[in-house]
């Protein structure tokens, strides 16, 4: 079996078919940036992105992700290690607070933003509901996804008010 | 918005490099997982583990009588046991540990240690656990009140004479999980010159370094505690956090490997301690016009199986127990009890969400009662600048800022306007409006709840580069950023040049607990003081180079007696190294004297109070029940915002958080057993349940704290509910004096629909 994973392809014996993907990034490849909060399915926090749509790494088994693109927090930079414009506004925004959520957070927001590149406050907020964070309330990650479409996507200031 | 928040940790846990306890992997490393009791009461007739024993990978299997030093622990009662060796008070209680290779077989090996259990009555309700009747929890203890704290002043005889209104009600409030998103762990090694190293995911390195050792019988400075990243804490990590780590490092002194614990949420949820559950009977009597004349309180916390921190959580609540409010006769009673539930402890407002609540809206009450406008009813009796507590404390030393901070809400949310628009149950239209606030004040720090005392270490580089550590941890909520910014602006320097250094409990002194919204005054006080010496050894430095004398320092350059600048920062270090002085101070704060009298219930309680107010907008579907929150605004007379980004990120969460406990927090237990595993039952506030928030930073600069900073974190949580029960009664038409209420809204127009 084949799987990429932040652009780099691995094989992957068939035994390891019904390995759980979280385990396989955190264990295996040591992308340990990839959180565990409840292990079920319910807090979003494993979320990594499978040919850019969020999945639950936590739910996911490795013969899910055969032939496709997996991405997590630790491919989302540069390889020159500058930020991705997304990462910078949750930097800018004080979107990060305990950090745990951050990274199931920044890649749920990430796959938003390629979908909507005008997203309303509404909107960003309907995207994230699936990402449990207990600490910051939402509203400045919410507020780092309009800051990142506008720098993605060059918008109009006019949304952030 | 803000565009260029600061936060020195932040690219790490952007880019998933930031590492927490699960992160990290040693060579040789074992793991293990704890074997929970089923029941919450019963005596161990006998443990049998040898079939786990014998799974392949298994190392080891321990109990209590592994343990070498003490069994139990506990930071005011010594009634926690690491592992039980033969009483069960819970349905969290650990009977051992499991050691394997590999977490899997550990996992796996669970089901094959045999505990015989014979079960003997539990306690389970706080008011019968209070009669004499009742088995008790603790038998060494000899009684289920765990402690009992009180406040007389004035003469209720009086107060109930003069009296002619009375108000007489009851709340309660619910048992609430912290569900820091990440559960519990701690990875532990004995390393070679034989000191203990502990990593783990816990709030209180200091009170994690008293469990270990107690548990390893070994000497304080035999254990290391590092501060390393943690997911969320909220005053949950620290008993159950400490224990992790001492069993942790039991399995790592036993089989001399290096030995990661991990909780799964399943096990977090189980064992780790919860807020307290609160019944608060209030009786208020009223003047006509609108004076109150008297309080009398009773409230019975749930103290669960633990003593942990039960008697400071219920002394805040005495001291808070009639809310920010000028009253002449208090009679007040506090117990904390023990019961055989899961226990009790820490968790963000630490006692005054309960208060709070109740008294809030026993305002609200009274005013309608009178007649009385609620905000007209709160300005006549609400503590202004020289009023005095109900325990006799004189507010005079700081800013007494409540009229600032309530005004603030209510022009901020349209609050005269918008309160004429309540629905209050219309039958006549498909969705009910509704709009309330509550007010607050919080005593600062631990008042006398402790030692309070922290200290900070600033140590400049040859090269002018910054190391600054204290002894506050970082939660998460920032605390790192807001010490560099209070260094970087008393010594005059770009922040960009401090490097925050976590500290170890080996190289810092204990600066007790990061709780109590006190990182910000206390470790910020000693940054403050450790800048005023660094500052001096600077000039000293500059000093000695010229052969001058009188030099002073201002805003990173040193001038002359006469005014002239003579050095720059990186010029004074390097004349500091050059003639044999370190730039180095060590500073302390120590918090300001503070007095309790026990016998009263009188004294200074706390060295300063932060003022708040809150306010909620919501609406409600009078054919489902569903609560919709339209609008929280909520402004906080902080003293001086060290930094608005995150300071605002606190509000924002702390609201958020009252709002989860206001609507649907809950955490039942059935004869002590949880009916919840996971966050599948537990409503954890999601986006879509919160509305658009509003924080206003008042900013009155208290002389009390070297920065002139106060706390947030818990000021931001303690008031949503009885904001928001408030708006639920202007929406509905009835009040609701329960937690969690919208269950409670639901029942309530499924009735009226029939
Ligand atoms: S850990 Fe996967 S959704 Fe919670
Ligand atoms: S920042 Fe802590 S859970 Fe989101």
């Amino acid at each position: 079996m084949k799987i990429t994973v932040n652009n780099t392809e691995y094989s992957v014996s068939e035994e390891l078919a019904e390995l759980k993907l979280s385990t396989y990034l955190r264990e295996n490849l040591g992308l340990t940036g990839t959180k565990i909060g409840c292990d079920i399915g319910v807090c979003g926090s494993c979320t990594v992105l499978v040919n850019n749509k969020p999945g639950r790494s936590c739910l996911l088994k490795l013969k899910d992700v055969v032939n496709k693109e997996v991405l997590t927090i630790e491919g989302l930079a540069s390889s020159s290690g500058t930020l991705h414009p997304i990462q910078q506004a949750f930097i800018d925004a004080g979107a990060i607070q305990c950090g745990f959520c951050t990274p199931g957070m920044v890649l749920t927001a990430y796959a938003f933003l390629l979908e909507n590149k005008q997203p309303s406050r509404e909107e960003a907020r309907e995207a994230i509901k699936g990402n449990i964070c207990r600490c910051t309330g939402y509203q400045q990650i919410i507020d780092a996804i309009l800051l990142a479409a506008q720098r993605m996507w060059n918008n109009e200031d006019k949304r952030f008010d | 918005m803000f565009t260029d928040a600061f936060r020195n940790d932040a690219a790490a846990k952007v880019t998933g490099k930031a590492k927490y306890t699960d992160d990290y992997k040693l060579p040789d490393m074992l793991y293990a997982v704890p074997v929970h009791s089923k029941v919450a009461s019963a005596i161990i007739k006998t443990i049998n583990y040898s079939k786990a024993l014998n799974q392949k990978g298994v190392v080891a299997v321990y109990t209590a009588k592994d343990i070498p030093g003490n069994i139990k622990f506990g930071q005011i009662i010594k009634d926690c046991p690491t592992l039980v060796n033969r009483r069960i008070r819970s349905a969290g209680d650990v009977i051992a540990l499991i050691v394997a290779e590999t977490r899997e077989i550990a996992l796996s090996a669970l089901p094959f240690v045999e505990v015989e259990l014979e079960e003997i009555p539990g306690v389970y309700n706080p008011e019968e656990a209070m009669q004499g009747t009742s088995p008790l929890v603790n038998p060494d203890f000899g009684s289920n009140i765990c402690n009992y704290h009180k406040v007389r002043t004035g003469n209720m005889e009086q107060g109930e004479k003069e009296a002619e209104l009375i108000i007489e009600q009851e709340f309660n409030t619910s048992r609430v999980e912290h569900c820091y998103l990440e559960p519990e762990t701690a990875l532990c090694y004995l390393r070679p010159d034989g000191v203990m190293e502990v990593l783990g995911s816990m709030q209180h390195p200091f009170s994690t370094r008293r469990f270990v050792a107690s548990t390893l019988g070994c000497k304080l400075s035999a254990v290391e505690v590092k501060n390393i990243p943690m997911g969320g804490g909220f005053g949950g990590k620290d008993d159950t956090a400490a224990l992790v780590c001492a069993r942790a490092a039991l399995c790592a002194y036993l089989t001399r490997k290096p030995v990661k614990l991990i909780y799964s949420r399943e096990m977090s949820m189980r064992e780790s301690y919860k807020r307290h559950p609160y019944k608060l009977q209030y009786r208020m009597g009223l003047k006509k016009n609108g004076k109150i004349v008297f309080i009398k309180a009773r409230i019975v916390a749930d103290g669960g199986a633990y003593c942990s921190v039960t008697p400071w959580v219920t002394w805040r609540s005495t001291v808070q127990s009639c809310g920010c409010y000028e009253v002449p006769n208090v009679q007040s009673d506090v117990y904390g009890v023990y019961t055989n539930n899961i226990f009790s402890g820490a968790f963000r407002g630490f006692g005054s969400p309960q208060v709070n609540f109740a008294i809030e809206q026993l305002i609200e009450m009274a005013a309608e009662k009178l007649n009385m406008d609620a905000t007209e009813f709160r300005k006549m009796n609400m503590v202004h600048q020289g009023s005095k507590t109900i325990t006799e404390q004189k507010l005079d030393n700081h800013t007494v800022s409540l009229q600032q901070v309530m005004d603030s809400v209510l022009q901020e949310i349209d609050y005269e306007n918008k309160v004429q628009q309540c629905s209050f149950g219309n039958p006549d239209v498909e969705e009910w409006y509704g709009i309330g606030y509550a007010i607050a004040y919080r005593g600062v720090s631990l008042g006398a709840e402790g030692t309070d005392m922290n200290s900070a270490i600033i140590n400049i580089q040859p090269d002018g580069s910054v190391l600054l550590e204290t002894g506050v941890h970082e939660n998460g909520q920032g605390a790192q950023s807001a010490m560099i910014l209070i260094a970087a602006k008393e010594l005059g320097i770009p922040k960009e040049l401090i490097r925050y250094r976590l500290p170890s409990t080996s190289n810092i002194p204990d600066g007790g607990s990061t709780v109590a919204s006190r990182g910000t005054i206390m470790g910020g006080g000693a940054v403050v003081n450790a800048a005023k010496i660094i500052k001096q050894r600077l000039c000293e430095g500059v000093e000695k180079a010229l052969g001058i004398n009188g030099c002073s320092y201002k805003n990173g350059n040193i001038y002359s007696a006469q005014g002239e600048k003579v050095a720059d920062f990186f010029a004074a270090v390097r004349w500091c190294y050059d003639h044999q002085i370190y730039p180095f101070a060590f500073g302390v704060f120590k918090a300001p004297q503070i007095s309790w009298d026990e016998e009263t219930g009188h004294g200074n309680a706390y060295f300063s109070w932060v003022y708040s107010c809150q306010a909620a907008e919501l609406k409600v579907n009078c054919k489902t029940g569903k609560i919709t929150l339209l609008n929280l605004v909520a402004a906080h007379d902080i003293g001086k915002a060290i930094n608005p980004a995150l300071l605002t990120g606190q509000i924002y969460g702390g609201m958020a958080m009252g709002a989860g406990y206001a609507l649907y927090e809950n955490f039942p237990l059935v004869k002590g057993e949880p009916q919840i595993t996971n966050y599948n039952g537990y409503r954890v506030m999601r986006s879509t349940d919160l509305p658009e928030m509003t924080a206003i930073l008042i900013e009155n600069a208290d002389p009390n704290s070297p920065s002139n900073a106060k706390g947030i974190g818990e000021p931001a949580l303690e008031i949503t509910a009885p904001a928001i029960s408030t708006a639920l009664y202007r929406a509905t038409g009835k009040r609701f004096t329960d937690l969690p209420i919208a269950p409670q809204v639901r029942e309530y127009v499924k009735g009226k629909k029939q």
